[in-house]
């Protein structure tokens, strides 16, 4: 029955191309909504009321039946997805608005078609496990995506950052293609999910493995993997950036958590392997994101961290499989898959946020920002929200995932070998200091967007904007918050899919005291500020306030606005502090010793990523090189052409001649 | 309970005690010990007076800052009296609940959109991250040294009574003296009684508050220096003495710290600004030395 109905959604994704430009929107809707319904029922039916996986078949493919195959991580993954694309779907709906007159009617079709088609393939990526049919829909999965960032294709640079994003997406799918044939030749399985358990029982399944990482690892942006998100999500519109960073990126490790799966032995190089890219991922992401000026660019740099946060955590948990240490095991791979889920929230709501600051100011350098709390109250509020979840503050969802892989850490320390406690020293200082670095790029960037003056004009004419873009904040937000202040409801199934890898069904639920304290604390913690509130109310109702002048060294003539800390500023001492890591070149014209009466200057910065400039461009440019040297063979007169072809035809002819091919 | 009480009574005395050595090194008139808590009990009487630049969140600031010290100190157990809220991995909480304190602060500071609050909010941020790892460690030693992850029943199951066992207690003393002092922005990290904005980091962020708010400001500095107190304090004392003794070891073992803190902010100068972090890292290092100790002593590391 609900395939039916997911057939239905297929097919009349089609008509989306023939229906007028007012319709579209609520076709695609109706649409999504059929999947999400159709699709939310199986994940529902398998997660909580059936005990093995549901399979279910879809349809002939290749001479053999296509099954969808539905265990727990897939119904959790297609819960996550239908979430946050039908936030998404609500939020795009005004954010499109300022385009409907520059776009045409096709231009809409294609891209609410590669909208549905994103959610229909990342939805078939977590239930397909036949090899051929994955990659298939990896690829359709990855060219939808591409549609959608090159949105506004009338800017040069978004073509470009696309292509760029294509070809990194086929090196990937290039590497899994590999990886599949490789096991199936090796051992003679089924191409598919299940034939690799046979070739990981025979052999050792690091080489393996490795090839399947970077093909999964592109896709999450793993440093030093990732360069092609911090370019695609700003140029993607933001309901897009928000899908993309929310769930399209986890298909990555949905991918490496399917393989993970079939692997029983030889685990520890693995999981430390996994830990060891994650914590880099972390780290450098963090730090990369502090000197970003560019909002949504600074949130992609902070989806690498955070997609090194539930590596470690993946990572953590399969060095307790390989030294039978099962608390960690547990919470390690508990925190990991929560922190999924976490982080598809918090990081499509600071999208979502960052879009109505961009659809109101028309600018994503938050240095022209500032002031816009005043404005925009309730975005204002949300981003907060956002960035105190991300930094994984409590009483919000972030902090009760990474507190899973704290205890997890601390509480097998003690049973843990020396080299393993050394290991686990390492992660959680490099966790701790991910968490302060969190802390420091978030108190920058709503600082510098949301408080103290306007720095341009830019944020004079800013209104808030239009429910409906309010509306996915609300219930993302209510998410946040329910899991931040009641995880205990979260347990439950999530023991269930961590059953997976632990092997113990229940081994998740130790954890339950310890969460209700922390719900406890949590409740004190709002009843505290709440007291205090109304003890200032109290106190202060027998006085009049004032309002006066921030505090300038008694100097109030200066613009307000030039007084203020810039982004770049707060970044500047962290910058000092790793500028091994963070390259920022700074550019501007000393003054000169008898310019007596200075002229206006300019000052500009530019942040580079070592890596993207180490591992692809160099490399690229000088492939490139080289490239335009053959490139005198290409005269563009059909006279040479001709040449070429009777010249590749006799040595054809004398190769064979001789016998030679 | 009892635990709850005595940080309260303590955190009374710690600021005045602390001046008091300083005037006392300086060869200046003694303020009373009680001077801290009579200029507090004025400030509460008095309106608050806002910038016009500011929002709600630096309105809300102070009260979610204070909020969160004193939602600290029902963590904090005194030897044997056990501490209010306990559970497994609580000092993880406790450490992220003092981060949303500092998170609510800057974004205060920056609110009032002053370059000096701006510098000082910056400061304060990147000195609370690099000390983060520091406390990490060193809970992370004492949890395996111990093989309990609360604050409970890790100080109740911390003997120091090897030889090697000293010098965990002695480098995880020294350092949370100083992860105190960098939490709290004093010397040498921090000089309280600068006179000149641009070389402020705390004292800065909070040029602008004022009556109520800053009251409140003032009594979570008091209370956070006595919790950090009370978890050095916990490190000395031991579970099998008598319960009054445990109190007046408590109190005595308050009065040393806030003369410690006393002596060094007369003696010492503060670190050059740049020095800072290098500074502050250090104090992980020592953690991991005292992680190393802990490792040799569990027996994972086998020395001949």
């Amino acid at each position: 029955m609900e395939i039916v109905l997911f057939y239905i959604a297929i097919i009349l994704s089609l008509a989306l191309f023939f229906t007028a430009k007012r319709a579209q929107y609520f076709l695609a809707f109706s649409l999504h909504s059929i999947v999400i319904i159709s699709t939310s029922i199986l994940a529902v039916k398998s997660m909580f009321l059936s005990s093995s996986e549901l399979n279910i078949a879809f349809m002939p493919f290749m001479g053999h039946t296509l099954n969808l195959h539905i265990d727990k991580l897939s119904a959790f993954f297609i819960l996550v997805i239908n979430f946050t694309v039908f936030t998404g779907l609500i939020y795009a709906k005004d954010y499109l608005k300022p385009y409907l007159e520059k776009k045409t009617k096709t231009e809409f079709a294609l891209h609410f078609f590669n909208f549905l088609w994103l959610h229909i393939s990342m939805l078939l990526v977590v239930m397909l496990r036949d090899a051929l049919a994955f990659l298939i829909i990896w690829e359709i999965m990855s060219l939808s995506s591409f549609f959608l960032v090159i949105f506004e294709s009338e800017k040069k640079e978004t073509i470009k950052i696309g292509i760029k994003y294509l070809i990194q997406m086929h090196i990937g799918v290039a590497f899994l293609m590999i990886a599949f044939i490789w096991a199936s030749v090796h051992s003679g399985g089924d191409f598919s999910f299940d034939g690799l358990s046979v070739y990981f029982a025979s052999h050792n399944p690091f080489a393996l493995f490795f090839l399947f990482f970077i093909g999964f690892g592109i896709k999450a942006g793993f440093i030093p993997l990732h360069s092609w998100l911090p370019h695609a999500h700003p140029a993607a519109p933001s309901h897009v950036s928000g899908v993309m960073s929310g769930v399209m990126i986890k298909m990555g490790i949905y991918g490496i958590l399917r393989v993970l799966t079939y692997i029983h032995h030889d685990l520890f190089g693995i999981g430390l392997f996994i830990l060891i890219i994650s914590l880099a991922s972390g780290l450098i992401g963090v730090s990369l994101a502090i000197v970003q000026h560019d909002v949504k660019k600074l949130l992609a740099y902070h989806s690498i961290e955070n997609i090194g946060i539930i590596g470690i955590g993946i990572g953590l948990g399969i060095i307790g499989l390989a030294e039978n240490i099962p608390v960690l095991t547990v919470l390690g791979f508990g925190g990991a898959i929560l922190h999924i889920l976490n982080h598809s929230l918090f990081k499509s709501l600071l999208f979502y946020t960052a879009g109505s600051v961009y659809s109101k100011t028309h600018t994503r350098n938050i240095e022209q920002l500032g002031g816009l709390i005043k404005k925009m109250p309730k975005t204002a509020l949300f981003f907060l929200l956002g960035a105190l979840a991300i930094s994984g503050l409590p009483p919000f969802n972030g902090f009760i995932s990474e507190f899973l892989i704290y205890s997890g850490m601390f509480k097998s320390l003690h049973s843990a070998t020396l080299f393993t406690d050394i290991t686990i020293m390492f992660s959680f200082a490099g966790l701790a200091i991910i968490g302060g670095l969190a802390l420091f790029c978030f108190t920058k960037v709503f600082s510098i967007i949301f408080l103290g003056n306007g720095r341009s004009q830019k944020v004079e004419h800013v209104t808030e904007v239009e429910n409906s873009m309010l509306i996915p904040n609300f219930l993302i937000g209510i998410m946040i918050l329910l899991i931040g202040f009641l995880p205990i409801i979260f347990i439950k199934p999530l023991s269930q899919i961590v059953a997976i890898y632990s092997g113990q069904t229940n081994a998740l639920q130790q954890i339950i005291p310890t969460l209700n304290s922390i719900s406890l604390s949590s409740g004190i913690f709002i009843m505290l500020i709440g007291i205090l509130w109304l003890l200032r109310a109290w106190q202060q109702k027998k006085h009049i306030i004032e309002q006066r002048a921030t505090w300038g060294c008694g100097y109030t003539g200066a613009n307000p606005a030039l007084h203020q800390y810039t982004a770049t500023s707060y970044a500047d001492n962290f910058v000092q502090l790793s500028s091994h890591l963070v390259q920022v070149k700074k550019k501007f014209t000393d003054f000169d010793e008898d310019e007596i009466f200075p002229q206006e200057r300019e000052f500009e910065t530019h942040s580079s990523d070592v890596f993207e400039d180490n591992i692809v461009s160099l490399p690229s440019n000088k492939v490139l090189i080289y490239m335009k040297r053959i490139a005198v063979f290409q005269t563009g007169k059909i006279q040479h052409y001709l040449l070429y072809a009777l010249v590749f035809l006799a040595v054809i002819f004398v190769l064979t001649y001789f016998n030679l091919i | 309970m009892i635990s709850l009480i005595l940080i309260f009574i303590s955190a009374l005395f710690f600021v005045g005690i602390i001046t008091k050595v300083k005037a006392k090194i300086a060869a200046r008139k003694m303020p009373s010990v009680f001077q801290p808590v009579y200029d507090v009990l004025r400030l509460l009487k008095k309106a608050s007076i806002y910038s016009p630049t500011t929002s709600i969140i630096f309105r809300i600031a102070p009260l979610i800052y204070l909020s969160t010290v004193l939602m600290a100190t029902l963590f904090i157990p005194i030897g044997t009296n056990k501490a209010i809220l306990s559970f497994e991995g609580d000092f993880v909480f406790f450490a992220y609940l003092l981060a949303i304190g500092k998170f609510m602060m800057i974004i205060a500071a920056m609110d009032t959109g002053s370059g000096f609050e701006g510098m000082g909010a910056n400061r304060e941020a990147l000195y609370s991250m690099l000390v983060e790892p520091a406390f990490f460690i060193l809970a992370g030693s004492v949890a395996l040294f111990t093989d309990n992850i609360s604050f409970n029943d890790l100080f109740l199951n911390l003997h120091i009574d090897s030889n090697l066992s000293y010098i965990i207690g002695i480098a995880a003393i020294y350092v949370l003296i100083y992860i105190a002092m960098v939490e709290n922005s004093r010397m040498p990290v921090d000089d309280p009684k600068t006179h000149l904005e641009l070389t402020m980091v705390h004292e800065v962020m909070v040029l602008d508050n004022s009556g109520f708010d800053l009251a409140l400001i003032h009594i979570a500095t008091w209370l956070k220096f006595s919790i950090y107190g009370s978890l050095i304090t916990n490190f000395i004392i031991n579970a099998t003495w008598t319960w009054y003794w445990q109190i007046i070891y408590f109190l005595g073992i308050q009065a040393i710290f806030a003369i410690i803190i006393g002596g060094l902010e007369a003696f010492r100068a503060r670190n050059k600004m740049e020095k800072n972090p290098q500074w502050i890292i250090m104090l992980s290092a020592i953690s991991v030395v005292v992680f190393l100790t802990a490792l040799i002593i569990t027996q994972k590391i086998i020395l001949n």
